[in-house]
């Protein structure tokens, strides 16, 4: 069946049920188009399972995140109407004023990410609040009629699942027919409220044990910044009137500022708000809180490299925002990874690894003597080894299981000591290192850190750090080090108490070497001769200048130099490690290109300089210029560029036959002209018309037979 | 410093001259070139002052090394040295708009033209005539050029500066030329007159464009000391210049006057099916190294993923072959964006009665949707893949139509993959939509040519709908009475009277009846407004109400048509 037809611009293509396929081929995929097809089956569920784990641990870390948010919420809701719930008469006297208690949620401008925030609020509501809770979209409602049906809707929906079936009448009345108006919420409610209220006294405790006999109405508005200011004034005032009728909550999700609320609605109508402001977690935080727990750990073998993850966090600082984009890119590098690295199927738990090892093909042990950092641990061993290495699949296997357990070391000693360093270059000025864990943690995974101008700078502002300062560092080192996992750290964490210890005494020792150049202070003053003065101040000069260090310096220094050392053995880039390809993944390109792509870069490359593409002799060019062989639509683009705002589509045309005869042959006489003509008058169409739908030109009516030009320079 | 800024820009030259400015550079010593400097000078202006910004360690190669940087960090660019050529000449694109002149075209297509077929490079030490050349700067570039043309008289016109012939002659030019042109750039009428001399000395004359290429190249010979000096501020008020007017300067000929006819659909297709296809063992590459990612594209589809191809060339082919290919065996559907009268409503539909078998009708689309993903949310076995080519087409850019298209494409099993070739398309989705969507971008360059999606579009030179309406015509008007038949055959004449009259509103009705009756048509204006109502619901005529109240009667069919009718009408009498 084709998909071209003039009468019709969708076409369903329904395979009979039989041929349908019933399982889940996706692994299919995963090993299709490749020639190393063994292990595939298992790299691909090695990758679901660790998609799978991480993606369960965002989710907690977004669930603890918002815990506070959350918990400061429902205790606002429980206070607002909690009049309402002992008193209804008393309730009814302090609504005289018919405010409506509001909250609003400012929630940043990373708006992908609201969606998830709103959809555990929602439940985290209906867990320990009310069961009414209704989420509104600016979208689904452009006018208050809309507004109403879908409060409504959803409220009665609502109530059909938490009165189970038991309410039949609840679900025969459909929404369409109930008139969507307020009083009819308002009934709708008391009927509600005194049916829980009227139920067997053993219904009432399971319902009323997590609700009350009056559970508050919230109205949550997700993205009030889009809601049609008549709408929301209209909906305000309305709902302000049935106040007393039964409790109402708002909440604003605001994503620029608290003021917006003051700009959408006028003062008569906010008055009748009572809001309380709440702000949510900001997205650089929770970034960071990501990156701690995905990245800077060893619980998930997969780990990303230096350009990779540059890559992230630039669309994330420079685009969105959005965590919840930097989690996809994540899950694509993993995809990634596992797809493309037949070695990946390593990537797993250590214990795991060494058992898969054991079981590698004679192909997969090819594939590890022709990673790049396995070839240089082969060259810097001996000839014998080497030979080994390269020749007994068995002995290469022993070899692996080792190396595969240095890599894990090595990770285990790299996130305590990267920890540790951040401790200290966060207290820097200006910070050299950067101020964020993730900066620093780039600066050495590309490169050797110690290496770079920036330590050489942040260790000589280290060794001018105040005694306190350097204290309460190393205590917090101390605390990082006794809670990592990594049982090589026992002499360092003595190493560092020791250092502490030795700060405590030095307090005395300070004392008396105070007390010597008071001393000589005193001596400076009983000299009262002219030149013996002289005489001392010199000396006391020259003393100075080659002044012994004190204590603390000393202790400084050593301190310093201990640092020094354990991030010069510690902190190695990772791409010095052998088999490190087997968990990290490189490849930025890809990442860059299919998350953050420029499809008018790729367009105008294509049309400038066709021979990106088609590597094809006569096209090659310098920059700037065209070959007139090249395409038809790059000839006619390329002579457009010439143009100002409107085109003339005669001159056009002559231009470009005259490009093209040129091309086709010397003499034009020999070929029937008339035709050649008639075809070249074809292609210009057509490639005119191709400009025009790719949006360059447009028909112009200021002028007959003219285009207008639509892109930049043409305005 | 002046001196210096001169040097950087000279530098920075080299690095974007095209290979026209190379050659007149060597064909004379910089007259030429100046005006095009100019130009070059504002395109390049913001690297310009970057320039200046590090102008004390003169270090080139580190500032195009931290200019990649930059680019880098941005993570606009692709890595590979390839990419970063067009990039860098993106410049070109993205900077300040600058007078262009009507010449400009049809010099860089003699330009283009010139450079043989299987030439590699465009080097000026493969054109050694060049050099030679030099000396006599009075002939200058045109010189070489004309020589193509075997006409000396001709060249003799043209090389006369045209400003100085302008300052000659503008004033009883621009008396009886009816363009628009200000005085500044009016080349064309000019060469019009170039036209009639050279036709009338010389009778073994080429198509008018080559004759048109040559002149204008002379135009650019303008004093080229004076224009170093003042070229900063040259640079300023060609801004100016080229934002302060609002008239844009072109030439007034027409597809009439150069007695071509307009094509319709079907001798289009004709005659491109005649043109010898190119490059077809790269395209066939390229093509080749597309189709190697369908599986990984059904693997990250299965994922959650949606897929979104761009680049140039239609990737209608492309997306056949991978349905075909690979979908052959699950529920799918295809969505022609390009389609004129495609909706979402219409997508939407095709899900519903014939993917999940719904009898009803729904309120909104909106109601629609939500169906949809009950549906799918419900029973997770049912899977839909939904393709999409040209989701960037004008009827279903919308943002309405976009997000109800994101909702879907957000369902788990509902696996999405669409293709967008408008330069702007990444404009419609905002970050929530994106992430709706959830798009992976790959870049597929086809270079095919765009024959299905282009084929419905109104096309500017294509005559759509000449044949159909000219059937359409006779065949409603075989099914009227004789008498409503004269009725409009009276109307057609008096239109196509007056067809060289610019400001014909039309007849009006009174006039019309009064024709009418004449004519023993109609006997009342009772039946004539009857007859009227039927010729407007069959679109065959058009009524407008004139400044006065009067109503007038248009035929909306184009003459030609309309005579083509006449004469078949009377032939059938």
């Amino acid at each position: 069946m084709s998909t071209s037809s003039v009468s019709k611009g969708c076409f369903v293509f329904k395979p009979s049920s039989k041929k349908r396929r019933i399982s889940s081929p996706t692994a299919d995929y995963f090993s299709e188009g490749k020639n190393d097809s063994e292990d595939s089956g298992l790299r691909f569920a090695t990758c679901q399972l660790l998609w799978k784990q991480i993606n369960s641990e965002t989710e907690k870390i977004q669930e603890e995140l918002n815990k506070q948010l959350f918990d400061n919420l429902i205790s606002f809701l429980r206070q607002s109407h909690s009049e309402f719930q002992t008193k209804k008469t008393e309730w009814m006297c302090r609504m005289k004023t018919s405010e409506i208690p509001t909250a609003a949620l400012v929630l940043g401008v990373n708006v992908t990410d609201h969606e998830v925030t709103f959809k555990s609020l929602s439940e985290v509501l209906q867990d320990n609040i009310t069961p009414y809770v209704v989420s509104l979209q600016a979208k689904e409602c452009p006018g208050i009629k809309h507004l109403l049906q879908k409060l409504m809707g959803q409220l009665m929906d609502r109530c059909v699942d938490v009165d189970s079936s038991e309410e039949e009448e609840c679900v025969n009345i459909s929404q369409k027919k109930i008139r969507c108006s307020m009083a009819s919420l308002s009934k709708w409610y008391e009927s509600v409220t005194k049916k829980t209220g009227s139920e067997t006294p053993s219904k009432k405790r399971t319902s009323s044990s997590r609700h009350w006999q009056f559970p508050p109405i919230v109205v949550i508005f997700k993205d009030m910044e889009s809601f049609t200011t008549k709408v929301l004034q209209d909906f305000i005032i309305i709902s302000s009137q049935h106040i007393h009728e039964f409790p109402l909550v708002f909440i604003f999700g605001i994503a620029t500022s608290p003021m917006i609320i003051h700009r959408l609605l006028p003062h008569s109508v906010s008055s009748l708000l009572c809001i309380e402001l709440f702000q949510s977690l900001s997205c650089k935080e929770h970034l960071a809180t990501v990156i701690d727990k995905l990245l800077l750990t060893t619980q998930f073998p997969f780990k990303l490299s230096e350009k990779v993850l540059q890559v992230l966090i630039n669309i994330f600082l420079y685009h969105d925002f959005s965590v919840q984009n930097f989690i996809k890119g994540f899950q694509l590098s993993i995809v990634e990874h596992f797809y493309s690295q037949p070695l990946s199927m390593l990537c797993c738990q250590l214990l795991e690894a060494k058992k898969r090892v054991n079981s590698l093909s004679h192909n997969q042990c090819e594939n590890i003597r022709g990673l790049p950092s396995f070839r240089r641990y082969v060259e810097s061993q001996i000839s014998e080894k080497q030979i080994a290495l390269l020749t007994e699949d068995s002995f290469l296997k022993e070899v692996t299981q080792t190396l595969l357990e240095d890599l894990h070391i090595y990770h285990e000693n790299y996130f305590p000591v990267l920890r540790c360093l951040h401790v200290f270059t966060t207290s820097l000025p200006k910070y050299p290192l950067g101020k964020q864990i993730r900066e620093l943690h780039c600066a050495c995974l590309g490169k050797r850190v110690w290496e770079t101008e920036e330590y050489g700078s942040a260790v000589q502002l280290l060794r001018m750090l105040a005694k306190a300062e350097l204290v309460a560092i190393l205590q917090k080192c101390v605390e990082i080090f006794t809670s990592s996992s990594g049982k090589q750290f026992s002499n360092t964490v003595e190493k560092l108490e020791e250092f502490l210890l030795r700060f405590q005494n030095l307090e005395a020792e300070t004392n008396e070497v105070q007390d010597v150049s008071v001393s000589s202070q005193k001596e400076l003053q009983k000299k009262t001769d002219l030149y013996h003065l002289q005489k001392t101040l010199l000396e006391l000069k020259e003393s100075k200048r080659s002044k012994k260090l004190t204590k603390f310096e000393m202790l400084r220094f050593e301190v310093v130099d201990f640092i020094d050392s354990l991030v010069r053995s510690y902190l190695a880039p990772a791409e010095m490690q052998t088999l490190n390809e087997v968990v990290y993944f490189n490849t930025a390109n890809i990442l860059r290109e299919h998350l953050n792509a420029a499809p008018r870069i790729a367009l105008h490359t294509a049309l400038n300089n066709p021979y990106c593409y088609l590597k094809n002799q006569t096209l090659k060019s310098d920059v700037g210029c065209i070959s007139n062989t090249a395409p038809d639509i790059c000839i006619v683009y390329k002579l457009h560029l010439e143009c100002g705002r409107l085109i003339n589509l005669v001159d056009w045309l002559e231009a470009f036959s005259t490009v093209v005869t040129a091309v086709a042959g010397t003499d034009p006489d020999s070929v029937a002209t008339d035709q050649v003509d008639e075809i070249i008058h074809a292609r210009f169409i057509r490639a005119v018309s191709e400009l025009e739908l790719l949006g360059f030109i447009k028909p112009s009516k200021q002028k007959t037979d003219h285009v207008a030009r639509l892109t930049w320079g043409g305005c | 410093m002046s001196q210096l800024e001169l040097k950087r820009n000279k530098v920075l030259e080299a690095r974007f001259v095209a290979d026209e400015d190379v050659l007149k550079h060597i064909s004379d010593n910089g007259g030429v070139k100046v005006r095009k400097d100019r130009a070059q000078l504002a395109l390049n202006v913001k690297r310009f002052v970057k320039k200046l910004e590090n102008i004390s360690d003169d270090d080139e190669a580190q500032e195009i090394l931290e200019e990649q940087n930059y680019v880098a960090v941005l993570g606009a660019c692709a890595e590979d040295s390839l990419r970063n050529g067009p990039s860098a000449g993106g410049g070109k694109i993205y900077s300040f708009q600058t007078p262009k002149r009507s010449g400009k075209m049809a010099e860089l297509a003699s330009e283009l033209a010139q450079t043989p077929g299987k030439n590699v490079t465009f080097d000026s030490s493969q054109y050694p005539e060049k050099p030679a050349s030099t000396p006599q700067s009075s002939k200058k570039y045109s010189a070489s050029n004309k020589a193509q043309l075997k006409s000396k008289k001709n060249e003799f016109v043209s090389t006369t500066p045209y400003r100085l012939r302008k300052r000659l002659t503008a004033p009883s030019l621009r008396s009886d030329s009816e363009s628009d042109y200000s005085a500044s750039c009016s080349e064309e009428e000019e060469e019009d007159k170039d036209h009639k001399e050279t036709s009338d000395v010389i009778l073994d004359q080429k198509t008018p464009s080559k004759t048109r290429a040559a002149p204008t190249p002379a135009s650019k010979k303008t004093p080229a000391k004076k224009l170093k000096e003042e070229m900063m501020s040259n640079l300023v008020e060609e801004y100016f210049e080229a934002h302060s007017s609002s008239k844009v300067l072109t030439s007034d000929r027409t597809l009439q006057k150069l007695q071509k006819r307009k094509l319709d659909q079907q001798t289009l297709l004709v005659l491109l099916n005649k043109a010898p296809p190119a490059f077809t063992a790269e395209l066939k590459e390229l093509n080749q190294q597309h189709e190697s990612l369908f599986s990984k594209w059904m693997l990250q589809l299965h994922l959650g993923f949606s897929i979104v191809l761009y680049g140039l060339g239609s990737k209608r082919d492309l997306l056949e072959k991978f349905r075909t290919s690979l979908l052959q065996d699950s529920v799918h559907l295809v969505v022609n964006g390009f389609f004129p009268s495609i909706t979402v409503r219409s997508i939407l539909n095709s899900i519903t009665e014939e993917v999940l078998d719904h009898v009803g009708t729904f309120r909104s689309p909106l109601d629609q949707l939500d169906l949809i993903m009950k549906r799918f949310k419900e029973d997770s076995s049912v899977e839909l893949y939904l393709l999409i080519h040209n989701l960037d087409s004008k009827m279903l850019r919308g943002d309405k139509s976009q997000q109800i298209l994101a909702q879907l494409a957000s369902l788990p099993n509902i696996h999405l993959i669409a293709s967008i070739d408008h330069i702007n398309a990444p404009l419609m989705w905002d970050q929530a939509k994106q992430s709706l969507y959830n798009w992976l971008w790959y870049e597929t360059t086809t270079f095919s040519p765009y024959l299905e999606e282009t084929s419905y579009e109104n096309s500017l030179l294509v005559q759509q709908s000449g044949s159909l309406a000219l059937s359409s015509l006779t065949h409603v008007l075989h099914s009227l009475t004789p008498n409503a038949r004269g009725i409009f055959r009276l109307l057609a004449q008096y239109h196509l009277e007056n067809k060289d009259n610019p400001s014909y509103p039309g007849l009006s009705f009174q006039d019309f009846y009064q024709r009418c009756r004449e004519a023993f048509l109609v006997n009342s204006d009772l039946t004539l407004r009857a007859q009227l109502t039927e010729f407007r619901d069959h679109k065959l005529i058009r009524t407008k109400r004139g400044t006065d109240g009067v109503e007038y009667l248009l035929i909306p069919v184009d003459n030609g048509t309309l005579t083509d009718f006449l004469e078949k009408e009377d032939e059938d009498m």
